[in-house]
């Protein structure tokens, strides 16, 4: 009897969306954390599938630092319309307030309180046992010994030393009240497995993703796209770069990167010649060795 | 989105021949150089960014003997780094233009069993690495063991360090005779040896000029170019979530765990046993007429079945076994020991139900191959179990369906997955039904030995498919049944059917009985038919089989 094979992108995607259907029967109340970058975009694409015909039987959830760019604000609204998704949004109100920003308290401080604080909060106020994420586990050392699910204590902390054996695809989402699970369902994604299938399904992503003219501020290495919120040091002059974001974060935050490559295509041809890695350009991750794991232990994803 | 129009395969399917994904595992010891291979490997597919090199460079930890510590590209954690050792399982990817590469790496110590079992669970092929001055050692051994059990039949013997030892033959040669010593007991094992140096990279991308005895191809090109085992060809369909969008659709949505399906397709959903065909596999991006593993699909069938999540939709003429009582090989991987009587929850796919083991059969020393008496399983435990569960397990042995054959045990309190499970079979009664056999002088009645032997008489029609009459004769002894192969003509149906057993009747002519026409061409599956036409047929008896229409 001859053998179907799958092609390689149809394994990954049989495989995410058998993740996604298990969160969904599991679980109490899941949320999908929607952070509408590239990573994000397929997941809700994934979430599509899954789920047909019905629709997506979970809300998205947008931690919103107010330092995003208003490109991605607006993508974010017209496109979760467009697929009737239910979106909610939340802000750490408090520590905006109270004038939290990167620059007086540096990059590490204001993530763990806009990023990381927020998504906990967000998560409790929320009362939700599962998070859906699209982070994979070749994006930076610490998460590659991440589970697709994995489990959160009731102050939404990762312990290594907590976690359950992941054995087959059988998945063991059993939390009391308070804990919860964070899944990945692009656990076996790579960067470049996510581009193609952003190509092979033609799926709407933020602008900001290709290149064109921009207004920037160059500091050294990294290159800051001029935005409302981004700060000029004095003496500093603007200047026009052909330039996309390879990754997004913040706008104080998140280098942009010089490029022509204005189609998927290109940016898929751009990738494979580039070997610096995604991270790079987000600052966040330089501040200590290990940065990532910390941030990890504290609650951010 | 879709309009009902018809999608084909093609959509989803890989250039005819290849097989553009592979699931790999890694096991060795620290000292034998295994971060420093997969390292390796990485590096010379170019898929270590730079700056993660820069990093590594930076770092206060460097213990190579020369060049960059490539196994740093490896180590994660903080702590690890500091102590040069991984303690978990670690997942890496990397794909060369034919390929794409998964790659479960875990620890080489005794102590990390369970990480080892969970990363050879998902495996096709496991890398097993070897320190050549070391030879093949007891826990060389283990590792392959492992890898075996849970499946993984492509193993591939990374014989390392040859720079150490002169690039010998004499080295090599001894190393492979050691292994096939163990192989001889791992059924189905396909092994290949090659010698490598990861850190001078020797065979591991391109062949080495320091080997030219070695008439193999490098580790790479290996890994790149074989054909790992299909999945198993019986259709299973655990059912994940009823998708109701409205009253005019109700979908049954899963991931297809082995086999195929067609529109039309009978089909039996279980443990209900219930049958209906089915009426249109439904995806995102349109309607199949077919769809195989690993598809993930929503299937819309004719008639609306009580079907929930957890239960199977397998095809019609091959359903899987069921059993309240089964015997399983588990992997014991908490701390909290495993005594007899303990209760746990038992997890297959997307069932779960209580569980209690109510034996431990014995404990597997893994290095001697040997079974052991054992009152307890520790941490990192192999041994063998029979299980009890309050609902009876759809399953097929571990051995024939790595997807239906495995399970987790969870601790109801803490939460904490126990252990992984893999069946072997259905337990039989350890004892004989009590008889209803009175001791006085009447006849027995037919009644008697069927409530006795646990089955109704029955002849088989086997004339023309004689050579499946000696495998369906042992199915049946071993499920408990007495079973008669008639192969001569002068032995009387009537006096075998009367004496109460089932005869399997490969003599042509007679009247009566269970056909086997349409039986599968394929002896195994004609087998599986068979018994299945004899229980729907109502010849058994045991309260663990399925009669159709009756729920349990």
């Amino acid at each position: 009897m001859s053998d179907f094979v799958l092609a390689h992108l149809r394994a990954l995607e049989a495989e995410s969306l058998h993740i996604l259907r298990e969160t969904a029967a599991q679980f109490r109340k899941p949320v999908l954390l929607y952070s509408i970058g590239k990573d994000s975009s397929v997941l809700v694409h994934l979430a599509r599938k899954a789920f047909y015909p019905g629709k997506i039987p979970l809300p998205l959830l947008h931690i919103d630092t107010t330092y995003e760019y208003p490109e991605m604000i607006e993508f974010r609204d017209r496109f979760t319309a467009e697929i009737g998704a239910e979106l909610l949004v939340h802000t750490n109100d408090r520590a905006i307030e109270q004038g939290a920003n990167p620059y007086t308290l540096g990059t590490s401080k204001c993530c763990s309180l806009l990023r990381t604080r927020a998504l906990v909060e967000g998560l409790e106020a929320g009362g939700y046992d599962a998070a859906l994420g699209g982070a994979r586990r070749d994006e930076e050392k610490s998460r590659a010994k991440e589970r697709v699910f994995s489990f959160r204590d009731r102050d939404g902390r990762w312990d290594p030393r907590n976690q359950r054996p992941e054995i087959w695809n059988v998945y063991n989402g059993k939390v009391d009240p308070g804990e919860s699970i964070r899944v990945f369902p692009l656990s076996n994604w790579t960067e470049m497995d996510v581009w193609r299938y952003i190509e092979l399904e033609s799926i709407p992503i933020v602008p900001l993703y290709f290149a064109k003219p921009r207004q920037v501020l160059v500091r050294g290495n990294t290159i800051i796209p001029l935005e409302s919120n981004v700060k000029t040091l004095p003496g500093e002059e603007p200047r026009t770069v052909m330039c996309r974001m390879r990754t997004l974060g913040c706008t104080p935050c998140s280098g942009a990167i010089r490029s022509e490559a204005d189609t998927i295509g290109k940016i898929i041809d751009e990738l494979a010649a580039m070997r610096r890695s995604e991270r790079e350009n987000r600052v966040i991750d330089h501040d200590q060795e290990g940065s990532m794991e910390l941030k990890k232990r504290e609650g951010y994803f | 989105m879709a309009t009902g129009a018809s999608l084909t395969l093609d959509h989803f399917l890989a250039p005819e021949g290849e097989k553009p994904l592979l699931r790999i595992s890694t096991a060795g010891s620290v000292d034998d150089g295994k971060s420093t291979l997969i390292g390796r490997l990485l590096l010379d597919s170019k898929q270590v960014w730079e700056d993660h090199l820069d990093e590594i460079g930076r770092s206060k930890v460097n213990r190579a003997s020369r060049g960059v510590d490539l196994s740093l590209l490896t180590d994660g954690l903080r702590a690890e780094r500091e102590q040069g050792i991984t303690i978990d399982v670690a997942y890496r990817y990397f794909s060369t233009p034919r390929r794409k590469f998964i790659v479960a790496d875990t620890p080489g110590h005794e102590q990390y069993t369970r990480n080892m079992a969970t990363g050879a669970s998902t495996a096709e092929l496991a890398i097993i690495l070897i320190d050549a001055r070391k030879g093949f050692l007891a826990q060389s051994h283990r590792h392959a063991f492992i890898a075996w059990l849970l499946g993984v039949r492509r193993l591939v013997f990374a014989i390392n360090k040859m720079d150490l030892v002169d690039f010998s033959e004499e080295v090599y040669e001894g190393i492979r005779k050691q292994a096939s010593a163990l192989l001889v007991h791992l059924d189905g094992a396909q092994a290949d040896f090659v010698p490598v140096s990861a850190l001078d990279g020797d065979n591991v991308v391109e062949l080495s000029a320091r080997t030219p005895w070695y008439q193999g191809a490098s580790l790479l090109d290996l890994i790149e170019t074989l054909q790992p085992p299909a999945y198993a060809p019986q259709f299973r369909f655990p059912v994940q979530l009823v998708i109701r969008p409205h009253l005019d659709f109700r979908g049954y949505a899963g991931q297809v765990a082995s086999g195929r399906v067609k529109v039309g397709d009978e089909v039996v959903a279980l443990p209900s046993g219930r049958t209906t065909r089915v009426k249109r596999i439904v995806t995102f991006d349109g309607d199949l007429d077919e769809a195989f593993a690993p598809l993930s699909v929503t299937l819309e069938l004719e008639n609306e079945l009580d079907i929930a999540r957890g239960d199977v939709i397998a095809l019609a003429a091959a359903a899987p076994k069921l059993a309240r009582r089964i015997v399983a090989n588990v992997v014991w991987m908490n701390e909290h020991a495993l005594a007899a009587g303990a209760t746990w929850l038992l997890q297959q796919g997307p069932r779960t139900v209580p569980a209690r083991v109510t034996k431990i059969v014995h404990r597997w020393d893994v290095e001697k191959l040997e079974a052991l008496p054992a009152a307890a399983l520790q941490l990192n435990d192999i041994g063998q179990v029979e299980i009890e569960t309050a609902e009876p397990l759809v399953f097929d042995s571990y051995r024939e369906n790595r997807s239906t054959g495995g399970f987790i045990l969870i601790d109801p309190i803490t939460n904490l997955t126990m252990a992984a499970g893999l069946i072997e079979r259905a337990a039989r009664l350890e004892q004989r039904r009590k008889s209803r056999i009175e001791f006085e002088s009447a006849a027995i009645t037919a009644a008697e030995r069927t409530a006795l032997y646990g089955h109704t008489s029955a002849r088989v029609a086997l004339a023309g498919r004689g050579e499946i009459a000696p495998l369906a004769e042992r199915a049946l002894i071993e499920q408990g049944a007495h079973v008669f192969l008639r192969d001569r003509d002068d032995v009387a149906v009537d006096a075998l059917t009367g004496a109460g057993l089932i005869v399997l009747d490969t003599r042509p002519g007679g009247e009566g009985g269970i056909d086997a026409q349409g039986l599968s061409a394929d002896p195994d599956e004609a087998v599986l038919e068979l018994i299945e036409r004899l229980r729907r047929a109502g010849v058994f008896l045991d309260h663990d089989a399925v009669q159709p229409g009756e729920g349990i």
